[in-house]
């Protein structure tokens, strides 16, 4: 009948002292339509009441439930289990701080990302109630959208390997939420401000370019051009300044 | 032991908590939210469709303006709504709109020229106007008279909840994701802040605040099928209801949404109704014109879940392993439409059903949705019970949607009322002194301590909170529905106090160290099964039908009796029912009860005498 499946997952809870990062087995049986939300959830409810995990919106909206499904970072609530093999192996994204077993803190990250980028309309003009509201071309809006589409899961960091190598690397979502203010009319920073930002190994001139940031972000952004367009950007900005010196 | 001082604590970061800590925070207050999870995750950023404001830019929208939004969110509360707070948000919408744009917000724009749209499955052709391009554009949805709702794509909620969590970053609002409010800290007269489990070590924290306010969301995880997040489990409305002070207001009010999907519960937004899409049954044929000839598909929630419900019942269901569905068909409105504007939609129906809709039908039912009951507040957001307790949005009953809410109404309610009432917390705040008293704060912390240890050692018995959860979860999924009746409402109730017996029983499986999950299941069970009898206990008692609520022995709207909202209060930790009040649904009354203009249903008038109902 229906297959058993042999979950492998990395246990670790950091605030017990008993605690050693290890693999642990569980198996279940699969049902129609499983998801590996329905999976860790049974798991947890019927095995081991102790396993961390995350999930939010459990449809992929927010971007809760990144991991590392058998070797590659994406969404665990839109993974189905008939998509795997009978063996799953799941572990935490790397890069973030471990919170325990397969929850990991990437509300920090985020955090200091927002703070980096400076992660809003920067704008001398005043909002006035009584006017009508600023006109805006559609499709300015939906570019500007398309790149906002970002839930913030975490798989392009954790598959880039520029940001496994160096800690304070932007990493493409970083990139991309500046790509989203460089076109958006209502924000006034030049691309001179822009370069201070990312005109470094910290930002767009350490992207190695493996672009495995695109492949497994779950939105499906177009990361890679993103990463294109700012490095022309930066790249001719870096010359401007040259010539200026 | 941690101790954070600030002058408003917001409990949740989603829309609404985070408009208030912006209007706080650019007064020079300081604000901290405390977040389950990070600000962006919130349930506000899985909101699809959009906010509804009377912008009157496109065509369609022509001559729409605040009092038509009012009467229709009015007529949509079904006469159970706070008039004064429809109006005051029917009037703020479109300046919100509008601020949000300044914020960053990139809304759709009036593309001027000819259009093709679709209603009832039908093609119709628009020309939107030139003097009007680049202006927010609006769509259509159930329950308006006009294209009212605002939208970015299918990503409303998302893009929204970005720009006001970058706002939040900008003026200074800290943000506390990972932390869980378990308990106010109260003396039975003023708030003065929360005691917090932190969830990245599981360590308890002390959040002191001048004023608090409760935008947590809604709570429609107390029942199983839902298209709510994980996290709209209710929590910060149990440490409300704890206080036995605190009352929630028309807890019977739930709303079902016409199209979650099947066997998932995920949402489908009513943008796809909106935008001309039709319901099917087992033989593909549309049946919602035939119940409501003139709205059809875009009646109001509570009646196209109802009639979806009846006409599955007459036998027209689609059979399935996970029960009966009906379909939704947006094939008509082609790939561009539905990989554009619809393309959430196109996402989760191909990765989570394996459907692909721009070919194939997409399998939909009512599942619960929305709370419309909550912290009843006044119209400033004030808690009613505890002086410096705020709350807004899902959590609260402001009470702007009565009885039923319309689609695109609460997520502009989270930023309307967000707004609103942060600026009456700021004024509260001005020139607020207060104290800190230090043996109420370690009161507080050592009850919340001794409740953990308890759970640990499960010195109070060893019932598993899961299997609890799930009696509560199954009680209400089968009493208190779409369709009530007093026999179902009443064998709900009674197996609800048994489940509550249970709750108080409960112990860990698990060691409990740090973060555990079952922990914070735990924490909240007994709280969420008191919320849950409130449910019950409320309909069952509210003898008549009205919006969401719908009485098979009683299907009239009663206005002669029940022209009213219903106060629940928790008293003493030992009751095993809610104690129910009733206070006037409206004090001024501008649009009085009549027709709402769909889902024909009898009304006894406030001026029918007593006896001559039938």
């Amino acid at each position: 009948m229906s297959r058993l499946l042999k979950f492998n997952i990395f246990r670790y809870n950091p605030q017990d002292e008993l605690s050693e990062p290890h693999m642990e087995e569980f198996v279940l049986e699969e049902t129609d339509s499983m998801t590996l939300f329905i999976a860790l959830n049974r798991i947890r409810e019927e095995q081991d009441p102790s396993l961390q995990f995350d999930f939010c919106c459990r449809a992929g909206i927010c971007g809760a439930c990144g991991m590392v499904i058998n070797g590659r970072p994406g969404l665990a609530c839109h993974t189905k289990t008939k998509d795997l093999p009978g063996e799953i192996t799941l572990l935490p994204l790397p890069v973030f701080k471990l919170v325990g077993d397969l929850s990991v803190d990437t509300g920090t990250w985020f955090r200091e990302m927002y703070t980096r980028t400076e992660s809003w309309i920067h704008t001398e003009k005043e909002f006035d109630p009584s006017a009508l509201e600023e006109r805006m071309d559609n499709k300015e809006a939906v570019a500007i959208y398309e790149l906002e589409r970002c839930v913030e899961c975490g798989c392009c960091v954790a598959a880039c390997a520029t940001a496994r190598l160096r800690e304070d690397f932007i990493g493409a979502a970083g990139l991309n939420r500046v790509a989203r203010f460089l076109i958006d009319p209502r924000d006034q920073r030049t691309e001179n401000d822009y370069y201070e930002i990312i005109g470094n190994d910290m930002g767009i001139f350490g992207c190695m370019g493996l672009l495995a940031c695109e492949d497994v972000c779950p939105k499906h952004l177009p990361l890679q051009n993103q990463l294109g367009f700012l490095r022309r950007k930066m790249g001719i900005t870096s010359l401007k300044r040259l010539f200026k010196k | 032991m941690q101790t954070i001082y600030t002058d408003l604590l917001v409990v949740g970061a989603g829309l609404a908590g985070e408009r208030a800590a912006v209007e706080a925070a650019d007064a020079g207050f300081s604000a901290i939210c405390l977040s389950l999870v990070p600000a962006r995750r919130s349930h506000s950023s899985a909101a699809q469709g959009g906010m509804q404001a009377s912008l009157g830019n496109s065509v369609m929208g022509e001559g729409d303006c605040p009092d038509v939004h009012f009467e229709d969110t009015v007529k949509g509360s079904d006469w159970g709504c706070d008039q004064e707070v429809a109006r005051l948000f029917a009037d703020t919408a479109p300046i919100e709109m509008r601020r949000l744009a300044h914020w960053g917000v990139p809304w759709n724009r009036v593309v001027p020229g000819k259009s093709i749209y679709y209603k009832g499955g039908k093609q119709y052709e628009k020309v939107e106007a030139k003097e009007k391009e680049g202006l927010i554009m609006a769509r259509s949805f159930g329950g308006t008279a006009k294209w009212r709702t605002c939208y970015t794509s299918d990503g409303t909620g998302h893009a929204v909840m970005c720009t006001m969590d970058n706002r939040c970053a900008q003026a200074g609002v800290e943000v506390h994701d990972k932390t869980e409010a378990i308990a106010l800290i109260h003396d039975g007269e003023t708030c003065s802040g929360v005691v917090a489990r932190c969830l990245r070590t599981g360590e308890l924290i002390t959040y002191l605040s001048k004023a608090t306010m409760i935008a947590a969301g809604g709570f429609g995880r107390i029942y199983p099928n839902t298209t709510n997040a994980v996290i709209c489990d209710g929590g910060a409305h149990t440490m409300c209801v704890d206080t036995g002070l605190v009352p929630m207001g028309n807890m019977e009010a739930v709303q079902f949404h016409p199209t979650g999907i099947v066997p998932t519960d995920i949402l489908v937004t009513e943008g796809c109704r909106g935008d001309g899409g039709t319901l099917l049954d087992v033989n593909e044929k549309r049946f919602m014109h035939e119940y409501e000839p003139e709205k059809a598909e875009l009646a109001s929630r509570d009646v196209v879940s109802r009639w979806m419900t009846h006409h599955m019942r007459e036998g027209h269901g689609v059979k399935s392993p996970y029960g009966e569905h009906l379909w939704l068909d947006i094939r008509h409105l082609g790939e561009e439409h539905i990989t554009g504007k619809l393309r959430e939609v196109y996402e989760i129906c191909t990765y989570f059903l394996g459907v692909n809709p721009i070919h194939q039908l997409i399998p939909v039912r009512p599942t619960q949705h929305y709370s419309m009951g909550g912290v009843r507040t006044n119209k400033d957001g004030a808690a009613y019970g505890l002086k410096g307790l705020f709350a807004a949005g899902e959590a609260a009953c402001w009470d702007m949607h009565g009885f039923n809410r319309l689609g695109g109404n609460s997520l502009a309610e989270t930023v309307v009322a967000g707004g609103i009432v942060g600026k009456k917390i700021a004024e509260y705040l001005q020139g607020c002194e207060t104290e800190f008293k230090t043996a109420l704060i370690n009161d507080a912390v050592k009850k919340q301590q001794t409740r953990i240890d308890d759970l640990r050692t499960s010195a109070n018995g060893s019932e598993n909170v899961y299997k609890v959860r799930a009696a509560m979860q199954d009680a209400l999924n089968k009493g208190a529905n779409i369709f009530r009746t007093e026999e179902g409402l009443k064998e709900c109730v009674v197996s609800l106090q048994d489940t509550l017996v249970r709750a108080k029983n409960v112990g860990l499986r698990s060691n409990g160290k740090g973060v555990n999950p079952e922990l914070a299941v735990a924490l909240k069970l007994e709280g969420q099964v008191r919320m849950a009898l409130m449910v019950a206990y409320g309909a069952l008692m509210r003898t008549e039908s009205r919006g969401s609520h719908n009485r098979e022995d009683f299907p009239a709207r009663n206005d002669r009796d029940w022209l009213n909202r219903t106060l629940a209060y928790w008293k003493k930790p030992d009751d095993d029912l809610p104690t129910l009040k009733y206070e006037d649904a409206t004090e001024v009354v501008e649009i009085p009860p009549g027709d709402r203009g769909y889902g024909k249903s009898e009304i006894i008038s406030a001026d029918t005498p007593k006896g001559k109902d039938k």
